[in-house]
């Protein structure tokens, strides 16, 4: 048996809408497969892993906690791989935005204001933007791989985390643990409802970067400068478009984000610096911008789902005893589904059972 | 053993699985085809190879585990890749985090087991000769492999007909289909070779490097190879002479780091990657030399129309 090819004569409209869940159910039936290899009732585990979450208020918080970072993080991402610049680091911007937000409430401690929060956000955004020129300014001007800088950068952020936690911020009444002073009232990221959980503005960020970038690729010319170059570099330089101020652009613009996602996990959710502080984020929020067809509007609803597989993973470790790798597997599952199913929308499948070819080969 | 030997052995033991996992992918790029997933493949033939060596008892048992093991979890990438004709760079990320994932899972029977330690072989006569023979002639068998796998990739790319095919097809997918050769069948060996390698590299790690599994073992190592692998302009003693360089750096820090000189530890276990971003700018500055270089076809799509 073989599969064959055939080119669509158009993008079909019908799949691009069914192919990201078909990719769900997909991945659904191979973790119920996982599941009951592991010698659990498949239905049971399912029901933990991604019911049970959503039947609760407090729940629904959590899921919110860990979908902003995911589609700040994403929308960033989207607009990158929609012009063609392959920024793999938003692990490391996530790391270095968080960084150097937290300058102002580690080293001015005493200094009470309500400048503090937005000027941590400020600075979030810019460390993160910063981190990320360094493979802009390298793709642009010496011609590297970007996805080979971005990377080996988050290793070298995690590395500088570690360092200053443990050496020049750590706090002086931690008790010898790595963790830096606690944040003060006023440099904590407000909840957004808080007689009914932790959710806090970081999803009100998220959701406005979501909607604002969807609105730049949709109606202004840059989102269209976007799109051109991201297809074609050649066509883009016959409208007059500079592919090396897109690099810079792309890169800069989802840095801040991610900074900005540091900064506000970090403000938010912790309420410290400490060596640890994304459960991979950043490389998550790969799958939800594809899962979301780099389409900002799309990278909200996938964010979500992807947030769901960290709040399912724990809660699956507790009530079912399996480990919490079980999120990083459903995760990669899904980014294949989403891949192989993208497939429909550019091609039509036919199986053919012959052995022989047929026409010429 | 003076310190001067010990080192050696030390850089030795470093630079094996880069080269090994580096090789693997050089093959794979000159096909055409741009798998991201080395990471993924490399953890997946760790903990495969670790796992068949516990279960067996037998570290040579093991090696053939790894090498499976990263072979078979490549189809996935092919299959994605090369029927389905999706997104090499995405589907190559997929294939590390999922191979992150299931490996930790996989793995995590064999947290803090003892392990089993793949022992050097000493060669007769040879190993007798001063600072050489302990240096090279009293190694691992995945050592000596790797030392083969160069001279026999160099040989097979550019003196064998298989080869040139694949070269072909690397450089010009389009007219390589024209003159009757299978594109596909050829670039899903090509893909299977790389994860091969990327499996036995990994099961140097979990055999010899650190005879034990331990999580994300792989450490980036993955991403090294694949820098290595544009280091070398696809070239394999090149890339033999990279992978040298490159865990020379890794073992100097280690050493840096017990004489206790006064950098933090941190700045110096950045080191090896710092070193890879640094080399990628000299490597790549010149835009015409990497164009002449790359294989033109790398990460294109190739549907045959029938």
């Amino acid at each position: 048996m073989r599969i064959e090819l055939e080119k669509r004569p158009d993008v079909s409209k019908l799949f691009a809408f069914v192919s990201p869940l078909l990719a769900l159910v997909l991945t659904l039936v191979f973790g119920a497969i996982m599941f009951a290899m592991l010698g659990k009732d498949p239905v049971e585990a399912l029901d933990a892993f991604f019911i049970e979450p959503l039947l609760e208020v407090w729940s629904l918080h959590e899921l919110a906690i860990k979908a902003a970072p995911l589609i700040l993080i994403a929308v960033g991402l989207a607009v990158c791989y929609r012009s063609n610049n392959w920024n793999i680091g938003a692990e490391g911007q996530f790391t270095i935005g968080a960084i150097t937000g937290s300058y102002l409430p580690i080293i001015f401690y005493d200094w009470h204001s309500p400048l503090v929060l937005p000027l941590m956000l400020i600075l979030g955004a810019l460390g993160g933007a910063l981190f990320a020129a360094i493979p802009a300014l390298l793709k642009a001007h010496f011609n590297t791989n970007e996805i080979l800088t971005s990377l080996m950068l988050v290793y070298i952020a995690q590395l500088f985390l570690d360092w200053l936690i443990r050496g020049a911020w750590r706090d002086p009444q931690g008790f010898n643990f790595p963790v830096s002073r606690d944040f003060a009232p006023e440099a904590v990221l407000p909840a957004i409802w808080e007689e009914s959980g932790r959710a806090h503005w970081a999803f009100i960020f998220a959701i406005i970067a979501a909607v604002g970038a969807w609105f730049m690729l949709r109606y202004t010319l840059k989102g269209f400068e976007i799109v051109v170059l991201g297809q074609s570099e050649r066509a883009g330089r016959f409208a007059g478009f500079s592919s090396k101020k897109m690099i810079w652009f792309s890169f800069l613009f989802s840095g801040a984000l991610a900074g900005l996602a540091g900064i506000s996990e970090v403000s938010g959710s912790i309420g410290h610096l400490q060596p640890a502080i994304s459960p991979g984020y950043g490389f998550t929020a790969i799958i939800v911008a594809f899962l979301g067809r780099l389409n900002p509007l799309g990278i909200i609803a996938s964010g979500l789902v992807l947030a769901l597989t960290y709040l399912g993973g724990e809660a699956a470790q507790l009530s079912l005893g399996v480990s919490d790798k079980v999120t990083r597997v459903f995760q990669g599952l899904l980014l294949f589904f989403v891949l192989s199913c993208d497939t429909l929308i550019y091609y039509k499948i036919r199986l053919v059972w012959s052995r022989v070819r047929g026409g010429a080969a | 053993m003076s310190i001067f030997e010990a080192i050696l052995l030390t850089v030795i033991t470093a630079s094996t699985p880069l080269v090994i996992a580096a090789l693997g992918e050089l093959v794979t790029e000159r096909s055409g085809v741009l798998n991201l997933g080395v990471e993924g493949m490399m953890i997946m033939g760790a903990v495969g190879a670790f796992a068949t060596a516990q279960l067996t008892g037998s570290a040579y048992i093991g090696i053939v585990g790894g090498v499976v093991s990263g072979a078979l979890f490549s189809l996935l990438f092919a299959f994605l890749t090369l029927t389905l004709v999706a997104n090499q760079v995405a589907t190559g990320l997929a294939l590390t985090i999922l191979g992150l994932g299931a490996s930790g899972m996989l793995g995590e029977a064999f947290v803090g087991a003892p392990g089993v330690r793949l022992l050097p072989i000493e060669i007769p006569v040879l190993s007798a000769i001063p600072y050489v023979g302990t240096v090279l002639f009293k190694q691992d068998l995945i050592f000596y492999l790797s030392i083969l796998l160069v001279i026999a990739v160099n040989w097979f790319l550019f003196k064998s007909r298989t080869g040139l095919k694949i070269r072909a097809i690397g450089d010009n997918h389009a007219s390589a289909h024209a003159l009757g050769i299978d594109v596909i069948r050829m670039r899903y060996l090509a893909v299977m070779f790389g994860g091969a390698c990327a499996g036995l590299a990994g099961a140097q790690l979990s055999l010899i490097y650190t005879p034990q599994w331990t999580e994300n073992m792989s450490g980036g190592r993955g991403w090294i190879a694949l820098a290595l692998v544009v280091f070398s302009s696809w070239r394999p003693w090149r890339l033999l002479a990279g992978g040298y360089l490159f865990g020379a750096v890794t073992i100097l820090q280690l050493h840096a780091q017990a004489f206790g000189i006064g950098v933090p530890s941190q700045f110096l276990s950045m080191l090896p990657y710092a070193a890879t971003v640094v080399v990628l700018i000299i490597i790549s500055h010149n835009r015409r030399t990497t164009l002449i270089n790359t294989p033109a076809s790398l990460g294109k799509a190739f549907v045959p129309d029938r």
